[in-house]
């Protein structure tokens, strides 16, 4: 049992509020995503986490003791930095063993360690190299063994794979989410990458301004949103937020009503939810046409409303041409404009 | 431009910094090398070739041998004292602290102060009776001690204050090479339950050695080159027992005026010099590690 227990963490510097009461729970062996826009206090909760900041208030509890006053080498974690943090004077192999000669690890077994790790992440040629002889995604390799070999049961991760190109962060990612699994280690991971929390997360926990948003699957938190922030942050293009007239109606488009508004509505559209047809529903004027190769990205104005169309292929639309726009009524969702929140409750879980 | 123009262009570029550095280094210590086979001209007598005899009479000097006796002593004594203050200081200033950059600036201090204010100030501490540091003893109950007087303290008085003007200057560099580096290093290691002394000795010394080179080789040079405080305080007595190499060779040049036998002493200290240092960056540099 390693699980993980965030109860009411706030941050303070002076006025400013990093972190306000911050609540969620990881289950032992899942693997958990802190998700959010830069500046909304990820970093902060996860250096919290790992002892290396300390919180205004609230506690930690991880495998079921509360470490929120223990040091940083008490709490059963090991940790990837953003910037990997390797020691440039240390071999690889002494960079992995680091922490378990500290700890007094006997030899035997840290070499059992060392030869395990590095098999596991194919570093095994690379072991008498130094940190600057490697290339970024070696280095993230030897990042993530000194966090393999200390057989924490908690796993914190900051940003691991910001520093590398598309193509290696698409081979970490699985590399990850696969070493996670088979070592059933409790993973917390903070990013800014939705395709990373989407791909890798049992759980999502997006943080903004400080705040939870929203907390659970990805499924969920793409099917879902709780709220205007939650439905646009997630996805690309970001889900249609159109906010509609006191009579229901897209504003400015005198179009049909789509639900009973009481003019502080807007409803939540996903851009390949929608379908653009000759005769639907809801007269638009095509503004813009983005050919991206497997789809086409097709920019709408309805009323005084853009509205985003994801169409498979190529669309066959150009600047100017008028359409209709259509979608199934479940793909709809509704939220207050003024507080943000959903509030079809068909949905809301 | 043909290509003659060019090299003309460019001979004329170094010009002024070659005729600078020709006439006022390279010339003096070839001329310095060929004075020390001649005799000191004197009146009416030229030079005269004498071969090795002025560097036979060194070896007979005990003064000389004094001296260098002194200088080792000086150097092994201020040498790794002041750069061992150097990095406790820099790894101290380098932490959060109320009034930091006062604090870096009150040790960096006696750095910016001349040489002979130095010496002039710690000749006050060192006065019989009245300086400071006999006040202090008198509080204590202590009698007056002639501290610059006695053959046996006055070089530890040199060193001591050494110690006090060079630190600070080194300390710069460690601060400078703490900078660099990375905090998440320290945090990385916190988390695997290193304790500071530990990581101390397994990442920021060997990170710290680079500087730690270039520190050594400047003090080592320092321990040689620096004489003003020697004139200033004691002028190498009392019977020779302050005297350093340098100061020495500043007596003998200037004030004996056997200009041939300072050549000697010269070619010497230059000579042990340029191995020291030599020694340091071939054997040294292998071992460290350079990012």
């Amino acid at each position: 049992m390693s699980e993980i227990f965030i109860d009411g963490i706030s941050r303070f510097w002076g006025p400013t509020r990093a972190l306000e009461k911050v609540t969620f729970r990881v289950e032992s062996g899942r693997f958990a995503v802190l998700l959010g826009p830069s500046g909304c206090g990820k970093s902060t909760l996860l250096r919290i986490i790992a002892g290396l900041d300390q919180a205004s208030d609230g506690r930690i509890h991880i495998a079921g003791s509360d470490v929120t006053d223990m040091p940083p080498a008490k709490r059963g974690i090991s940790m990837v930095f953003q910037s990997y943090a390797l020691f440039p004077h240390l071999t690889v192999a002494q960079n992995i063993c680091f922490g378990l000669e500290v700890r007094n690890v006997p030899t035997a077994e840290r070499k059992k360690r060392l030869d395990e790790a590095s098999e596991l992440l194919g570093l095994t040629a690379l072991l008498d190299r130094k940190p600057s002889q490697l290339s970024g995604g070696q280095q993230q390799r030897v990042a993530l063994g000194r966090a393999i070999v200390a057989h924490a049961p908690v796993c914190l991760m900051d940003e691991p794979l910001s520093n590398l190109d598309a193509q290696l962060r698409q081979e970490m990612r699985l590399e990850i989410r696969e070493l996670q699994r088979r070592l059933a280690i409790t993973m917390l991971y903070v990013t800014h990458d939705q395709v990373e929390a989407m791909t890798m997360a049992d759980q999502v926990i997006l943080l903004n301004g400080g705040r939870v948003e929203q907390d659970g699957t990805p499924d969920a938190l793409y099917g879902t949103p709780r709220t205007i922030f939650a439905a646009r942050f997630l996805g690309t293009p970001p889900m249609n937020v159109i906010n509609l007239s006191p009579e229901g109606a897209i504003e400015g488009s005198g179009g049909p009503p789509l639900a009973d508004g009481r003019g502080d509505h807007a409803i939540g559209i996903r851009p390949e939810d929608i379908r653009v047809t000759a005769a639907g529903r809801i007269g638009a004027r095509v503004e813009t046409v983005e050919y991206l190769g497997a789809d086409t990205l097709v920019g709408c104005r309805v009323g005084n409303q853009a509205v985003v169309a994801r169409l498979p292929g190529r669309a066959g639309f150009s600047a100017g041409d008028g359409v209709s726009l259509d979608w199934p009524a479940e793909r709809q969702h509704m939220f207050e404009r003024s507080t943000g929140q959903r509030i079809d409750a068909r949905n809301a879980t | 431009m043909t290509r003659t123009k060019a090299t003309i262009y460019g001979w004329l570029l170094l010009l002024p910094a070659f005729v600078l550095l020709v006439s006022f280094t390279h010339w003096p210590a070839l001329a310095t090398i060929h004075a020390s086979f001649f005799t000191t001209p004197k009146g009416t007598r030229p030079a005269i070739y004498v071969g090795l005899e002025n560097y036979e009479a060194m070896f007979d000097d005990p003064v000389f041998w004094q001296a260098v006796t002194n200088n080792l002593i000086y150097a092994l004594g201020t040498i790794p004292v002041s750069v061992a203050l150097a990095m406790l200081m820099a790894i101290w200033v380098n932490e959060k602290l109320a009034g930091q950059s006062w604090l870096r600036l009150a040790y960096f201090t006696p750095t910016v102060l001349p040489m002979i204010a130095v010496a002039n100030i710690w000749l006050f501490f060192y006065t019989p009776d009245y300086g400071l540091i006999d006040q202090i003893a008198h509080a204590f109950g202590f009698g007056a001690t002639n501290w610059l007087g006695n053959p046996d303290t006055v070089l530890y008085c040199l060193m001591v204050m050494t110690v006090w003007k060079e630190a600070g200057f080194f300390m710069i560099f460690y601060l400078a090479a703490l900078q660099q580096l990375s905090p998440n290093l320290a945090e990385a290691a916190a988390i695997e339950g290193c304790g500071r002394w530990t990581f101390f000795r397994r990442v920021t010394l060997p990170l710290l050695m680079p500087t730690t080179l270039f520190v050594l080789v400047n003090a080592v040079i320092g321990a040689f080159r620096l004489v003003d405080h020697v004139i200033a305080l004691t002028g190498g007595g009392p019977n020779n027992a302050s005297q350093l190499l340098l100061s020495y060779i500043y007596d003998i040049a200037f004030r004996y005026w056997d200009t041939a036998y300072a050549a000697t002493l010269t070619v010497v200290l230059l000579a042990a010099l340029s191995g020291l240092a030599l020694f340091q960056f071939l054997v040294l540099e292998k071992r460290i590690h350079y990012r």
